[in-house]
């Protein structure tokens, strides 16, 4: 115990900032509160904390409102923000450079596409085989989608393990033009209820969330939350370069396949559920490499919560700002974020050769 | 021991690399020379299996083609010759992810004791951005030398892969960084080190292999090795060589012709 705790005071090694992480989990808890408490149904925080003790309790009306929308729609934004926080963190890791983010890269883009793909084309699918995978085919098509820009793009910027940030994100242009064009031609292809899901989906708002929609998304962004931690010490090592990550004693390869599968399931997840949510994979790790230091080990844990928190708080946002009607989320986010990519880009200037 | 056997490399579609075999011993420092481009980062890589290579690496009897990368971390830690680090990590972190990767993640105090060993001791906290050249080497340095404290582990001795370890170092922190590979050379480690500055490889190794156009020009003690037609051959000048009673050759750059 007293070597622990020597070992946590020694100079240059940042201890575990506890005070962070309580004041991280009281955000995400008082979003959460806030997020459940709130909306148009008029379903506050007095009727709720009463319901307990009062025999008749809630009325069904109420019950629909917090079970069935309030509920999932929580759930929703605290997986989205911490799917998109984890990913940026282990993208940024992958590419050694903090001006990765799933959005910014095409990442997002590619996974849009193939959940266009999967809405519109999905209807030519067999009856039964659509029958059995259902709600999925949207998630997993973006995360097929997703996962395929990220090869391309990895491929595409990476050379010798290093990355060029200008091929970096002219790929991600590229990637988002193409994604654009081929849905603009899905688009194009659709009948009338699909070109309904698909201009509902493409806002990127979390006014969609269901709890059908939530079992699909769920898994995935819960199998890269449980294997992003041990990804990190290997990030770690990999912002040496690779070969001394290999020195290092870490497997490079598994690393960067298990990195490059976690960026592209949880942006895929994210973005199937709630279309594009742009910039919370960017302005969530920087702030808190700021505040508490780059070792992916406390970066990954910390980002999931900050991720969920903010998200959970810019919907609350984007559904307070215009009531009763309701702004895009990903238009509220991309306000904020894209100044603050600005800004990073521009304090970056000189040391853009990553 | 380390022994590497028939190395052929190619980089770019270009043969770089054309056959070199070599030994190096624990307990003694090797020190590999040779003109700029001649393949000496070259041949550290393709020992080390950092590019593809056609021939035989064995270390302490073990081929490391197939040996798993955490094995060979508690074997042999590695200086490289450029040394860049993405994010704003602190040179404690830094040496402190050497120390997880080797035995000694448990020993408590090696952290500043390798930074204390390359002259850093009051750098720990310090962003790696924010250090000058020399320190930057100097702290990788430590990284190595926390990952493979103990010159002698259970697998036998252990190894230090250095490129140009003084490159650009001053004179008192060559002198620091040389005693240190003799140090650990001497308490049975064995140490590699690709050495651009003939006087301190006169100096401190006990062996010389000397690179030209990627084959092995000679190899031997740095007396056998140093001799005035080689570093002609070599550097396309004439060098004043001279002998100092203990440390061996020596020599002048003032004194160089134009050959
Ligand atoms: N990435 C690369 N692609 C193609 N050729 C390369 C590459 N790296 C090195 N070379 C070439 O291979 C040869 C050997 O290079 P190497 O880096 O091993 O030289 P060196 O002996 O370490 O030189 P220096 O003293 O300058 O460090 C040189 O001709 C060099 O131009
Ligand atoms: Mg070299």
């Amino acid at each position: 115990m007293t070597a622990l705790a020597s070992s946590r005071a020694r100079p240059g090694l940042r201890p575990v900032p506890y005070g962070l992480t309580a004041g991280l989990i009281l955000l995400v808890l008082a979003a959460s509160i806030l997020s459940l408490t709130s909306g148009a149904a008029g379903l506050g925080l007095g009727t709720l904390l009463k319901a307990p003790f009062s025999a008749e309790g809630l009325t069904l009306r109420d019950k629909v409102v917090l079970y069935d929308i309030r509920l999932p729609r929580l759930v929703m934004g605290l997986a989205v923000g911490a799917a998109l926080a984890v990913s940026g963190v282990l993208l940024q890791g992958l590419f050694r450079n903090p001006l990765a983010d799933p959005g910014i890269v095409g990442i997002g883009a590619g996974a849009g596409l193939g959940a266009v793909m999967a809405i519109v084309l999905g209807s030519f699918l067999p009856l039964w085989m659509a029958d059995l995978i259902g709600a999925h085919l949207v998630p997993f098509a973006a995360f097929f989608g997703g996962w395929a820009a990220t090869l391309l793009l990895y491929r595409a910027a990476t050379a010798g393990g290093r990355t060029d940030v200008a091929t970096m994100l002219l790929a991600g242009i590229a990637l988002g033009a193409l994604a654009g064009a081929v849905t603009g031609v899905m688009v194009y292809m659709a009948d009338d209820k699909q070109l309904r899901d698909l201009t509902f989906w493409g806002m990127g708002s979390l006014a969609g969330a269901t709890w059908g929609r939530l079992a699909a998304a769920l898994p995935l962004i819960l199998l890269v939350l449980l294997i992003a931690p041990g990804l990190a010490r290997g990030l770690n090592a990999l912002a040496l370069g690779e070969a001394q990550a290999a020195h290092l004693g870490h497997n490079v390869q598994s690393v960067k396949r298990r990195a490059i599968f976690g960026a592209a399931a949880a942006t895929g997840a994210a973005v199937a559920v709630s279309g594009g949510i742009g910039f919370v994979g960017i302005v969530v790790p920087h702030l808190l490499r700021l505040a508490m230091g780059p070792d992916h080990r406390l970066l990954l844990p910390h980002s999931a919560l900050l991720g969920a928190g903010l998200l959970v708080l810019a919907d609350l946002a984007s559904r307070s700002i215009v009531a009763p009607a309701e702004l895009p989320i990903g238009i509220l986010t991309a306000l904020f974020g894209a100044p603050f990519f600005l800004w990073i880009l521009l304090r970056q200037k000189g040391a853009l050769r990553g | 021991m380390l022994e590497i056997t028939d190395i052929y490399a190619s980089l770019a579609k270009r043969e770089v690399l054309h056959g070199i075999s070599l030994t190096a011993k624990a307990g003694q420092v090797l020190a590999i020379c040779g003109p700029n481009g001649a393949g000496k980062s070259t041949l550290l890589k393709a020992a080390l299996g950092e590019i593809p290579a056609r021939g035989d690496v064995k270390l302490n009897g073990q081929s490391t083609a197939k040996a798993k990368a955490s094995d060979l971390a508690r074997q042999r830690a590695v200086l490289p010759q450029d040394t860049q680090v993405a994010f704003a990590f602190t040179v404690a972190e830094i040496v402190a992810m050497g120390q997880e990767a080797g035995d000694f993640a448990a020993e408590p105090g090696l952290i500043e004791a390798a930074l204390a060993a390359v002259g850093l001791a009051n750098h720990a906290t310090r962003p790696f951005q924010t250090l000058s050249g020399g320190e930057r080497q100097r702290s990788h340095l430590a990284r190595a030398l926390a990952q493979v404290w103990q010159p002698i582990g259970p697998q036998g001795p252990r190894w230090l892969f250095l490129d140009e370890p003084v490159a650009s170092l001053d004179l008192g922190h060559q002198l620091q960084v040389m005693r240190l590979a003799r140090a650990y050379a001497d308490q049975g480690g064995g140490v590699v080190a690709v050495m651009h500055d003939l006087n301190l490889s006169a100096m401190f190794a006990d062996r010389m292999a000397f690179i030209i156009d990627g084959r092995l020009a000679a190899e031997g003690t740095p007396a056998e090795v140093l001799t005035a037609p080689l570093l002609e051959r070599a550097y396309g000048c004439k060098v004043a060589m001279n002998t100092a009673p203990q440390s061996g050759p020596w020599f002048l750059p003032q004194a160089c012709d134009q050959a």
